[in-house]
């Protein structure tokens, strides 16, 4: 089966000398749901940002058999959609509506195909009721999903979602997980939540100083790099109850 | 803060409100090119024109008192150019200059509290006015919140460290500011990153305007007839 994303031998380093990409090496396959896992600064949104030439370093990367290189970028950016870790720098057009309709009419639809594009995104994600709302006056949860509802709406074969649980309460971060099931797409899920992932994917890489130091089925990641911050009745390390 | 309060009264309902954007847009540039070249503005001219902006706020259901309070914003600015007037002993020209420029932003705080942002934007891009500049307007308002909200953490984990009630000191403050200028450029680099991964090729289109109706066409003619027959009415241009 030919992977989805293939990524060989990739290194970056930031104008400002840090190296944050030494050599990783990845392929995701279709249907598959990875997490990548690692600590901060360890290189996990570096490399998702190499994916679909938001950055680019020395090495190999194809999507959906493109090279990742100038001249596919576009075609590269329909087929892999990125939903960044802070959903306000994604929702910059006043109403929800033009926002999930911004990529649709990048894609060349015209208007009407690109709010029926978008309404059917927004029905995807429940929140068609608020086409007309301010992006700044939804909740973190809302505002999630219609940064999600944004990149549906490119109807891409990937999706790559950058610490999608961030600012989200525990109801939020269920209901997105459930919501993320449902969808059929392959998918990359940068995270720090070992129960989140866990509910999503079966595969799970490890990032430690720009490399992948691990990859295998989540369960033996976060026991071996013992990614849990709370205890569990397995008797895991983690933080311990306050007495 | 006052777009917040603003934006609340554009997403009301009224007759104004229903008005197409555009339409609302002609009528208040007729109002204001009308009081600007009215040559003398006598107590009954203020007051036809003044009736015309108070029947604007009624008819889009806005707070009487609370946007008159709003429209004097303008006033220390006006007020300093109304001073040289003073100064060169022309107190008419002066007293006109205050009450033109504060019934130009009562007129104006009518069509932005009943158009919301986006309508207006589309509104004015429609009639001619240059996308980039719609589109910085559009970013501008749209971060406006984000960077206040920002503003506003950063004031009380100041406040939390012992600041005390009283505005921050003049280094607080400068280093305050320098953190929000260099979060805002990090943000724009996010924003601009999250716009390239939609498609974004240089150029944003944007949903076309919707159709201009009999009811918005009356608004126009009844609008426009309203203001020329003021203006016609205080005199020819420059005539004293």
């Amino acid at each position: 089966m030919e992977p989805l994303i293939e990524v060989r031998g990739l290194r970056f380093r930031y104008d400002d000398g840090t190296l944050a990409l030494d050599g990783v090496d990845f392929q995701l396959f279709p249907g598959e749901t990875v997490a990548l896992f690692g600590r901060n600064g360890s290189g996990k949104t570096t490399f998702v940002h190499h994916l679909n030439g938001l950055l680019a370093g020395e090495g190999f990367v194809s999507v959906c058999g493109l090279r990742v290189e100038r001249r596919n970028l576009l075609a590269i950016r329909r087929k892999i959609g990125l939903v960044f870790q802070d959903s306000d720098e994604q929702l910059f057009m006043p109403s929800v509506l033009e926002d999930v309709t911004f990529g649709p009419l990048n894609r060349g639809l015209d208007t009407t195909a690109a709010i029926e594009t978008a309404r059917h995104a927004l029905r995807d994600v429940g929140l068609e009721a608020l086409a007309g709302r301010a992006p700044y006056h939804l909740s973190a949860g809302e505002k999630k999903r219609v940064a999600l509802a944004g990149i549906l709406a490119m109807e891409p074969e990937i999706l790559v979602l950058d610490e999608p649980t961030t600012f989200l309460d525990p109801p939020a971060q269920r209901d997105l997980a459930a919501l993320l099931r449902r969808l059929p797409q392959a998918k990359l899920v940068v995270t720090h939540d070992a129960r989140f992932a866990r509910a999503l994917a079966r595969r799970a890489v490890f990032f430690e100083k720009g490399r992948i130091v691990a990859d295998g089925p989540v369960g033996e990641i976060v026991e071996r790099f013992q990614w849990v911050p709370g205890t569990t009745s397995g008797g895991e390390a983690g933080i311990q109850p306050a007495e | 803060m006052h777009h917040v309060v603003i934006e609340s009264w554009s997403r009301g309902a009224s007759l104004l409100h229903a008005r197409d954007a555009r339409v609302k847009v002609i009528v208040l540039l007729a109002f204001l090119i009308a009081l600007a070249t009215t040559p003398r503005l006598t107590p009954a001219a203020c007051a036809c024109y003044a009736a015309l902006a108070i029947a604007g706020i009624l008819l889009g259901r806005l707070p009487l008192g609370p946007l008159l309070l709003r429209a004097a914003i303008v006033l220390p600015f006006s007020a300093t150019f109304a001073a040289f007037s003073l100064i060169v002993g022309d107190a008419p020209r002066a007293a006109g200059l205050l009450v033109k420029s504060y019934l130009s932003a009562a007129a104006v705080l009518v069509l932005v509290g009943t158009t919301p942002l986006a309508k207006l934007l589309r509104g004015l891009e429609s009639l001619g006015a240059p996308r980039l500049l719609t589109l910085v307007v559009q970013f501008l308002y749209r971060y406006l919140f984000v960077i206040s909200e920002q503003a506003q953490h950063m004031r009380l984990a100041a406040l939390c460290r012992g600041s005390g009630p009283r505005p921050l000191h003049f280094r607080a403050a400068a280093g305050a500011i320098a953190v929000l200028f260099a979060r805002s450029y990090q943000r724009a680099e996010g924003i601009h990153q999250a716009m390239l991964a939609r498609g974004f090729a240089g150029h944003t289109q944007l949903l076309s305007s919707t159709r201009i109706g009999l009811r918005d066409l009356l608004f126009l003619v009844a609008g426009l007839s309203l203001v020329l027959a003021l203006r016609a009415s205080l005199g020819v241009l420059w005539n004293p």
